[in-house]
Formats: C-alpha cells, sequence, structure tokens
C-alpha cells in the first residue's frame, strides 16, 4: 500500500527503474530557476535567436516576458506555420474506466470521491469507437483512471487493439507503465503516449497525491522514457498548470522534453497545458494564477523552445481562447469530446473527471479551422 | 527547342515540383495551377483514404503524384510506407524521405541509400532525399534512384541555399537530374538553384506560408524558368573590375 507515509521517492513493488539522469537534471535546473532575475534584456535576446536555449526559455517563461507576449506570440506564428503548415490536427478522447486508486487532491478521480465509477465492456468499447469513427476522426485517445485491478494492461491492450479496427493514430493517457509493458501496448497498436506530471515540485507533489501508486514521483516522472524505450512513436508532457508555482512548472516540463528529444532524437514531442483556474471569487491577484494571458505566455514560450513540438488545446478551455490559439501556438485540438465514461454511443457509466467548456462537436471545430484559413487534418500518421 | 525534365524516361515540361503538406486543401488545386507544376508530392500519411478530406481528390490526375514516405524513421518503415503508396495507386513515383530526428528533420543518408535500393530493385522510380554528401548521392546512384533530391536548406527555414557549394559538386559529378528539395524560402533562391545548373527545385512552405498563395506559386514558376533559361543561354563572365591583366602574362610565349 502506497500511502500519504511512504516516501515519494521510494519505488514500490513491480515498478521498474531505469537508470536515467533526466529527472536528476530537471530537478536542478529547476530549483535553480529563479524567474524574477530575468529582465528585458534576456527576453529581447531569446527573441532575437534562431535556436533557442534553455536558458531562453527560462527568460520567456519569466514575469518581465509577460510584456513580451505579443512579439512573442508574431514570432511564434511564424513558426507554427514552418512547421505545421496550414494543418490543425483533430482528434478526441474515449474514458474507458475511471476507477482509481490514487488520492489526489485536486482530481475529480480522487478514490476518496463518492462518483459514479463505471468501466466499458469490450463490446461497449466497439460501439463507442464505432460511433466517434462515424464523425470521420482517425486519431483516438483512450483513458483510464489508475486501477491495474479494474482497467489492467490487458484490458487496455484490448481496447488498443478494438482502436485499431477504425483509428490510424492511437494514444493512450493511462497510468505509467513499465517498459514491456509498453512494448506491449505498442504491438497491439497504440504509438503514443501521455503522461502528465502534475507538478515537478516534489514537495508540493508529496503533499496533492496522497495514496496510490501515482504518488511514486521517479516512477510517473520516467513513464515517457520508457514509452519511447518500449517503441512508442511520441510522447507528451505537461504540468497540472496552476497546481504549484506554474512558471516552474511549465520551465520543468519543457526541460523535461528537451533532454528527452535530446537523448532519443527520434522521439516525438508534445505538450500539453491543462491548468486549474483562478477561482473567480478570489480575492486579490495571486502572481501565481494561471490566468488566460500566463497560460498562452506558456504556450508560445514552448513553442519558440521546442518549435517543432505539437501543441495540444483542450477543451478545457473557453471556445474563444481555443479558436485564436491554433495556428498561433497550438497545432492540435480535440472535438466531439465526453470526459465520462462512454457516452458517445451508450448512456456514461461513470462520471466526468473535470467540467469541459467547449463541448462543440466535430463538425464544428472542423467549420472554425476552416473559418482561420487553415486545415483540419484528420489522418498525420501511418503504421507501418 | 526542346528543354525537358526526365526522370526515368517520364518527360516534364515543368521544372517545379510542388510540395504539398502545408497547404489547405482546397487552396492546392489552385496552386498546382498557377504554378504549372506538372508533380506534386504527396504525403502519404496525410492520404485520407476512404475518409473525408483526402487530398488526393484535391490533385488533378493529369499531375504526377510523388508520394513520399514521410513518418518513416528507417528505411524498413520508408520501405513500407512505398508499398503502401503504390497498393492505394499513388503510382510508382516515391520519394524517399527517411528522418529520425524530430528537431532538426535532418534526412538520414545511410537509412535512405539501404530504402533505395530495395524500392529501385521492385521498379520504383525513386527520388531520394538527401543531405548533399557526395559519397552518400554516388552511392544513391548504385543502389539505383532515378533523381537526387539534396536539400538547400534545413527543411521548412526557407533559409536557401546553404549548402550550395556542395549542390554544385553533385551537379558536377552526378549524372541523375538534381532537384533541390527543401529550404528554398523565396523565388529568387529558387532561380539561383536553376541557374546553378540542377534540374528542378522542389517548394512547399514558402508558397504555404505566403500571404497569396497563388501569386506566391506563380511567382515561383517565374523564377524557376528564368533561371533555367539563365543555366541553358550560359551565364556571362562576371568580371570584377581588376580582374582583366593590362599586360598578357603569357606575351612571352614564342610563336
Amino acid at each position: 500500500m502506497i500511502t500519504e507515509k511512504t516516501s515519494i521517492m521510494q519505488h514500490s513493488g513491480d515498478m521498474e527503474v531505469i537508470d536515467s539522469g533526466i529527472m536528476n537534471s530537471v530537478l536542478a535546473l529547476t530549483e535553480n530557476y529563479n524567474y524574477n532575475v530575468h529582465g528585458n534584456y534576456d527576453v529581447q535576446q531569446a527573441l532575437s535567436k534562431d535556436v533557442l536555449s534553455i536558458g531562453d526559455f527560462a527568460a520567456l517563461l519569466s514575469p518581465a516576458a509577460a510584456n513580451y507576449v505579443e512579439p512573442m506570440a508574431q514570432r511564434a506564428k511564424l513558426e507554427t506555420r514552418k512547421h505545421f503548415g496550414n494543418s490543425v490536427l483533430m482528434f478526441t478522447p474515449l474514458y474507458i474506466s475511471n476507477y482509481c486508486e490514487n488520492n489526489c487532491v485536486y482530481c475529480g478521480f480522487n478514490c476518496k470521491n463518492k462518483i459514479h465509477r463505471g468501466k466499458l465492456s469490450l463490446e461497449e468499447i466497439d460501439n463507442e469507437l464505432k460511433t466517434i469513427a462515424k464523425t470521420g476522426l482517425k486519431e483516438i485517445l483512450l483513458l483510464t483512471g489508475e486501477s491495474r485491478k479494474k482497467s489492467s494492461v490487458e484490458y487496455i491492450g484490448e481496447a488498443v487493439k478494438l482502436s485499431k479496427k477504425y483509428f490510424s493514430t492511437i494514444g493512450i493517457e493511462i497510468f505509467s507503465l513499465n517498459t514491456d509493458e509498453y512494448s506491449y501496448i505498442h504491438q497491439c497498436g497504440a504509438d503514443f503516449v501521455c503522461v502528465y506530471q502534475e507538478t515537478y515540485n516534489p514537495a508540493a507533489y508529496d503533499k496533492m497525491h496522497l495514496g496510490g501508486p501515482k504518488r511514486i514521483f521517479p516512477y510517473r516522472f520516467n513513464a515517457q522514457e520508457r514509452a519511447i524505450r518500449g517503441g512508442m512513436r511520441g510522447v507528451a508532457f505537461g504540468a497540472l498548470l496552476g497546481l504549484d508555482d506554474f512558471r516552474k512548472d511549465a520551465f520543468a516540463a519543457g526541460t523535461h522534453a528537451y533532454l528527452l528529444q535530446q537523448k532519443y532524437p527520434h522521439a516525438e514531442i508534445s505538450f500539453s497545458v491543462p491548468r486549474l483556474r483562478p477561482y473567480i471569487n478570489n480575492s486579490g491577484n495571486n502572481a501565481r494564477d494561471v490566468h488566460e494571458r500566463q497560460l498562452l505566455q506558456v504556450m508560445l514560450a514552448y513553442r519558440l523552445f521546442m518549435p517543432f513540438a505539437g501543441i495540444t488545446i483542450s477543451t478545457r478551455e473557453s471556445a474563444g481562447f481555443r479558436d485564436n490559439v491554433i495556428g498561433l501556438a497550438a497545432n492540435k485540438v480535440s472535438a466531439g469530446v465526453k470526459v465520462s465514461v462512454g457516452g458517445h454511443e451508450e448512456e456514461a457509466k461513470g462520471d466526468e473527471q473535470f467540467e469541459i467548456s467547449d463541448s462543440r462537436d466535430v463538425d464544428a471545430i472542423h467549420q472554425m479551422i476552416l473559418s482561420k484559413g487553415l486545415q483540419p487534418v484528420y489522418t498525420d500518421y501511418i503504421r507501418v | 527547342m526542346s528543354d525537358k525534365l526526365i526522370i526515368a524516361g517520364h518527360e516534364f515540361n515543368s521544372r517545379f515540383i510542388l510540395g504539398s503538406g502545408k497547404f489547405s486543401l482546397e487552396m492546392t488545386k489552385a496552386v498546382i495551377e498557377n504554378a504549372g507544376v506538372e508533380m506534386a508530392t504527396v504525403a502519404l500519411r496525410r492520404a485520407n483514404v476512404g475518409g473525408e478530406e483526402n487530398i488526393l481528390d484535391f490533385i488533378s490526375k493529369n499531375i504526377v503524384l510523388l508520394p513520399n514516405t514521410s513518418g518513416a524513421r528507417n528505411a524498413a518503415e520508408a520501405v513500407r510506407i512505398a508499398r503502401l503508396s503504390r497498393e492505394i495507386g499513388c503510382g510508382d513515383f516515391v520519394k524517399v524521405e527517411v528522418i529520425n530526428d524530430s528537431k532538426y528533420l535532418m534526412p538520414d543518408n545511410y537509412e535512405t541509400v539501404k530504402a533505395t535500393e530495395i524500392l529501385a530493385k521492385e521498379g520504383f522510380i525513386v527520388m531520394p532525399y538527401m543531405y548533399p554528401d557526395l559519397n552518400a548521392a554516388r552511392a544513391l546512384v548504385n543502389a539505383g534512384a532515378a533523381a537526387v533530391m539534396p536539400l538547400g536548406a534545413p527543411i521548412g527555414s526557407n533559409k536557401g541555399l546553404l549548402t550550395r557549394e556542395f549542390i554544385k559538386m553533385l551537379i558536377d559529378e552526378i549524372e541523375l537530374p538534381i532537384i533541390v528539395d527543401a529550404g528554398i524560402g523565396r523565388p529568387s533562391q529558387a532561380c539561383e538553384a536553376m541557374e546553378m545548373g540542377v534540374a528542378a527545385v522542389m517548394a512547399n512552405t514558402a508558397i504555404a506560408t505566403a500571404k497569396d498563395v497563388t501569386v506566391m506559386a506563380k511567382a515561383f514558376k517565374l523564377a524557376v524558368e528564368a533561371g533555367r533559361a539563365a543555366y541553358l543561354a550560359g551565364l556571362g563572365r562576371v568580371l570584377d573590375c581588376n580582374a582583366e591583366a593590362s599586360s598578357p602574362l603569357t606575351g612571352f610565349l614564342e610563336d
């Protein structure tokens, strides 16, 4: 049992330990990152460079760079165009189970929460997939809560195999796996793995993840590297911005991705930028709050630091914000999203993980992309 | 006078090849017309066969398709993608593209040679995308390539002919058509490449990211034609002011 008393740095049970220096480098860089030392000069320097260093990235995430969001956006738009042209990828997530053994204080799936739990049978998954496929989408992201009992690796593998019948691109956003398990899921047909560290500050992580396997910080941190070693093609990174100091967390997620790509040059990198919204009635203006302006700054910093990396914008954000960041920094959007377990074809079997803000269907997102002079792209991957 | 681009026996009047990956689909057609191209690349991974929004529906039938193997990280993947493209009816042309680096997107010449050899044996007309290295180009010739496509600069960078000197070596030493593939950012650079004597130029990002893509397509067409004409005309000697020696250096010869 992993409880509050378990050290977050202690691997337990069957968790694989890999020999990697990336985590220590990221934690050291992040600990030493003092964004208040960066001034206008550093930001201007960063903006004048062709290829940005980790130091430039640090400057672009600083409060000083908040005054440069417009020039950052100008440059980001060019980079996005250069690397992705007019194309905007579309996909949708499918939650197949929301059973969870983790006690993460900020999450709707928290095992202590009395929510409606459910898991789709393989037949139900097939029905959901079929319904989603009818919208024309070719990319699917399968999600589960963390429960090796209720949603085992084998169960997820079967879901991936079913997805292969209808979709050209399959990603998973599930609990962290060992290398051989990633390899198995890859053989079943998935090529992309999303794992979010939530916060890269171990002290904060300790307070937010009070039990369950997710509490083990390094096991989660090294998930992307195990996935790549297991044969996965691409990995996604992200911090849940607002959980702790968002500037440091965004910095850590960026350097994590950067160092991994340096070590595995073929790895396809992408970022997600989930955030906790500031409370509406929260008095005062907390410098650590992530409003849309700060969120955009983070997205632009990612785009300039790793211009080739994908950036996905979630339906947690408003339609207005999403519409404006595609083509500017983001190159991938979800559409027709349900965050309940199932719910596309059959009635939802479990409650939502969070509330979405943009409920537009595939056609509406498609039209929105076209109206911006961009090209909705359903398939950009061929599995051979 | 006939001045055709000939690739493996296929004749083309246009020496401009269009990359299509970065356009909006409905724009592709207009660009092809304005650029007067007869050959356009298609990323097989984008060809949503049977689905909506299939790029193949936006390219008219008289255009020769040059399916590329983008997404391939090694020779084996490139070979499988090429076979798939032939299966779905994209013809025998294939642009071999093997990229194992997601940051700089530099082609892997070694794997490219391997894929070229396998595909040429299977009857494909192989046009490999490569970093301009003379030895690798010779290996591609031996592997059965139908043309060689060196990059001018990193893909999408619009930086022009950064590899000018190395491309010149290929022009001088390699019998196959040399087609500059990536990095061409403006019509003047396309023109310069043609003046140097490359057989054709390919571009995508430069047009796709222009404010008016159809007009830019036309500009590229004209630039490629101008460069070709200059090459055929034979560039006049460009003399600098001190170059003409006032007294002959060979006056001592007694004849």
